[in-house]
């Protein structure tokens, strides 16, 4: 049994009801899995809201994850995205110390990152990054010595790369790396 | 029709089935009870504590398979529900529950006895939901039904504000179930079937490890089918007991903590254990890495987050058990497993486990044995937790399917007053028997009221040692004796207190007594109870330590046993 930490993308299509995060959230912690993130919003489907978690763990942990999470009546469909073609994202707002002295500089720094600086004012600017969490980071750790004053970061969202989708698989790979005892649960949608 | 919130949950439980409900009623309740007369078809069992109005709901559940329902108001009311929707959630009981909110517009605000009810119980259920409006009452209601019910059962909790049970909207109820997240795997992956089944053919010392939800799945017939054609001897964890006859040849007992050593060494040496309807809870497997160290596994199971939770699994089946157990009984050839059957036997000799002992004293292995003995191993048995747990469960011969009911994952002492009387509310026609700790007997015996006044016939065997027995038992094993907060010195004359409460009762303080007690009890028609003094300091064996292994049991008491009783 392959038995190495590693972090997971996990997406889950879940109903939008009341709730349904705080229960998400709730069995996240009362069985001491860890998320390193966790991002929400509307689907492109009426009524189902679409998560992006990044889970710590070995295959056994991500695997009890995928369970614990099916056995929610609200969550109606999770996929481990961890050994898949996907684009993954993060976006940040960081808000950084900017005098007339050092403005320039940071708006280097922010070019070279193909970042945007969304709000000015004298003393400080807000930055806004896309892109992966190693990218954001080392932003971040740049900007560092200019006087970081507020980090906002989304957490990952995730997506297949190319015509498959998370609702109808067109491809067979995604099904295969399902445990086979719940491939039952994919023929829901 | 229009019909206000409260008709619409009364039209629902109709039409769901339900004929009984346990309950205590509250200000943000009270139009459901206000409307309750107009539906003289449900009847209404006043139970004299919340807790009691949960258990017993699930000790119906667990008698007859019947959803179990309970009703409580709002804050305390549901808050005296929760341990009794965690221990239906646990040992995964259909349940019910439908408790008053305070009025939408009073939610958040702290209002009089509000609680986050969804909140509370959001992690003991396995679901629950808040009604916002009266016209969402008929599918919430359904839908509770439906998720307690299938699947692997457990509690459902709906939650409903005073001014959604006054409204009044349009009665309609759904024709169907639409829950694209919920949908239950009930046929086993046929290709796992196979496999399974070529296991089971190849395998020279199987053991089949019969869980809960063979009796939640009632199949027992299905299981037998398949042990007898592979002749392969049946282990059954404490919620699994009784979902084979002990009295058959292939019968084993229970593993673990407290099961006899046999049955634990046999799954030390087993190749294959063959798990149905079980979970691998640690009371079983002790420290997983020594458990079953020569088997494959294959586990069988309804609920797809047990596999794999606990140990590692070779054959993964997700389905229904008695769907399952179907498809596989046709892909196993007839076997014999003689040599390894006489090893068993073998071990059985060496290591007898089940000790009545000779003592001169009154103890509850012997009163036990009688039960047994008297009501020919055919009596529904409920138990609380603790010393006569584990002696009910080794020493009391179950011979009737689902004849165990007991709080086997919670543990939650109480449990043998109300789930007892629930049982016999569900089985009228059974003998039903409670066997009971002193100490977990006045948790709950408040709901002898309640017995007493619905006329349920309930016969109470209370085990009373005067101490916390299993804590006691602890202390002295793991705590080198230092016995605190564990005895009673003050218990209530037990028989004296059921009169009081108008039930007949007895006591015995001596074996010459036992069956003619028993027997005199069963005779009286209407509930009765046996207050048994017996040996303060006879301890459960064998024992596995927890988080030990099979190499580490206690068959029996240590020499050194110190006398603990001092008056
Ligand atoms: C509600 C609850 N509180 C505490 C415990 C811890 N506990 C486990 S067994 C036990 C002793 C039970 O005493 P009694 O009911 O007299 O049964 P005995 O062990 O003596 O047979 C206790 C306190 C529990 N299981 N449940």
């Amino acid at each position: 049994m392959v038995t190495v930490k590693n972090s997971h993308t996990l997406v889950a299509l879940v109903q939008d009801k009341p709730g349904v995060l705080n229960r998400i959230s709730g069995m996240f912690r009362r069985r001491g899995f860890n998320i390193s993130s966790l991002a929400v919003g509307r689907s492109e489907l009426p009524d189902l809201s679409r998560m992006t978690f990044v889970v710590e763990g070995d295959d056994a942990t991500v695997e009890q994850v995928t369970k614990q999470l099916y056995k929610l009546i609200d969550v109606v469909r999770v996929s481990d995205l961890s050994n898949e073609p996907i684009v993954a994202r993060e976006m940040a707002l960081i808000k950084v110390r900017a005098t007339s002295q050092t403005r320039s500089e940071v708006m280097q720094i922010v070019d070279i990152f193909r970042a945007n600086i969304i709000d000015v004012s004298p003393e400080s600017l807000i930055i806004e990054v896309t892109g992966d969490e190693d990218k954001i980071t080392s932003l971040n750790e740049l900007l560092k010595s200019f006087g970081v004053q507020e980090v906002m970061r989304t957490g990952r969202v995730a997506m297949l790369r190319g015509a498959a989708t998370q609702a109808s698989p067109s491809n067979g790979t995604r099904r295969a790396n399902t445990p086979q005892h719940y491939q039952d649960y994919e023929a829901i949608l | 029709m229009k019909l206000t919130g409260a008709q619409m949950v009364c039209e629902c439980l109709i039409r769901e089935g339900v004929d009984v409900v346990f309950g205590i009623p509250g200000g943000a309740i009270l139009p459901l009870y206000q409307t309750m007369p107009e539906y003289p078809q449900i009847k209404h069992i006043l139970v004299r504590h919340e807790q009691g109005a949960a258990m017993g709901a699930d000790g119906y559940y667990r008698a007859s398979g019947r959803v179990g329902v309970c009703m409580a108001t709002s804050g305390p009311g549901a808050t005296n529900l929760v341990t009794g929707l965690a221990c239906a959630y646990m040992d995964s009981s259909a349940l019910v529950a439908i408790t008053g909110q305070v009025a939408r517009g009073a939610i958040g605000k702290d209002a009089f006895q509000e609680v986050d009810t969804t909140g509370i119980t959001l992690p003991v259920t396995k679901h629950n939901m808040l009604v916002m409006s009266a016209s969402d009452v008929p599918r919430a209601i359904h839908e509770a039904f439906y998720i307690a019910s299938t699947g692997r059962p457990g509690p459902v909790l709906v939650d409903i504000p005073k001014d959604v049970l006054n409204e009044v909207a349009e009665f309609v109820f759904p024709e169907g179930i639409d829950l694209p997240g919920y949908k239950p795997t009930m046929e086993g992956n046929p290709t796992q079937i196979k496999t399974a089944a070529r296991l089971i053919n190849d395998a020279k010392r199987p053991v089949v490890l019969a869980g809960h939800g063979v009796i939640l799945s009632r199949a027992y017939d299905e299981m037998r089918d398949l042990v007898e054609k592979t002749h392969i001897p049946v282990i059954t964890t404490l919620l699994g007991v009784s979902s084979f006859p002990e009295t058959h040849p292939l019968s084993i007992g229970m593993p673990g903590m407290h099961g006899v050593a046999y049955a634990s060494m046999a799954i030390d040496r087993a190749d294959l254990v063959i798990s149905l309807g079980a979970r691998f809870d640690d009371r079983v497997t002790g420290r997983i890495s020594a458990f079953a160290p020569k088997a494959k596994i294959i586990h069988i199971d309804i609920d797809p987050s047990v596999i794999g939770q606990n140990v590692r699994t070779h054959v993964p089946i997700v389905g229904d058990l008695k769907r399952v157990l179907r498809a596989l009984n046709k892909e196993v050839k007839p076997n014999t497993h003689g040599e390894w059957l006489e090893e068993i036997e073998q071990l059985r000799q060496e290591h007898p486990s089940l000790r009545l002992g000779d003592k001169p004293k009154l103890t509850q292995q012997f009163i036990i044995k009688m039960l047994s003995d008297i009501t020919q191993g055919k009596a529904i048995i409920v138990t609380g937790v603790g010393q006569h747990q584990m002696w009910a469960a080794q020493h009391y011969t179950f011979t009737e399917p689902n004849s165990l009911i007991t709080s086997g994952g919670l543990g939650s002492m109480g449990f043998e007053v109300p789930a007892a009387m629930g049982a016999k509310v569900a089985c009228p026609e059974k003998t039903v028997w409670s066997i009971c700790g002193d100490g977990g007997f006045q948790m709950t015996m408040c709901d002898l009221a309640t017995i007493v006044e619905n006329k349920i016939n309930v016969k109470f065997a209370i085990m009373n040692n005067h101490f916390l027995g299993m804590v006691r038992q602890w202390q002295h094993i793991f705590y080198k004796d230092t016995f605190y907060a564990t005895q009673y010195t003050g218990n209530p004359d037990f028989v004296k207190l059921a009169e009081a409460f108008g039930l007949y009762a007895l006591r015995v303080t001596d074996k010459s007594q036992v069956a003619s007690a028993i027997q005199s009890a069963m005779a009286h028609d209407g509930p009765a109870l046996i207050d048994f003094t017996v040996d303060p300091e006879e301890n459960v064996y064998p024992m596995i330590p927890p988080g030990e292994s099979i190499g580490e049991i206690m068959e029996e008491p240590a020499s050194t046993e110190v006398k603990a009783w001092s008056r």
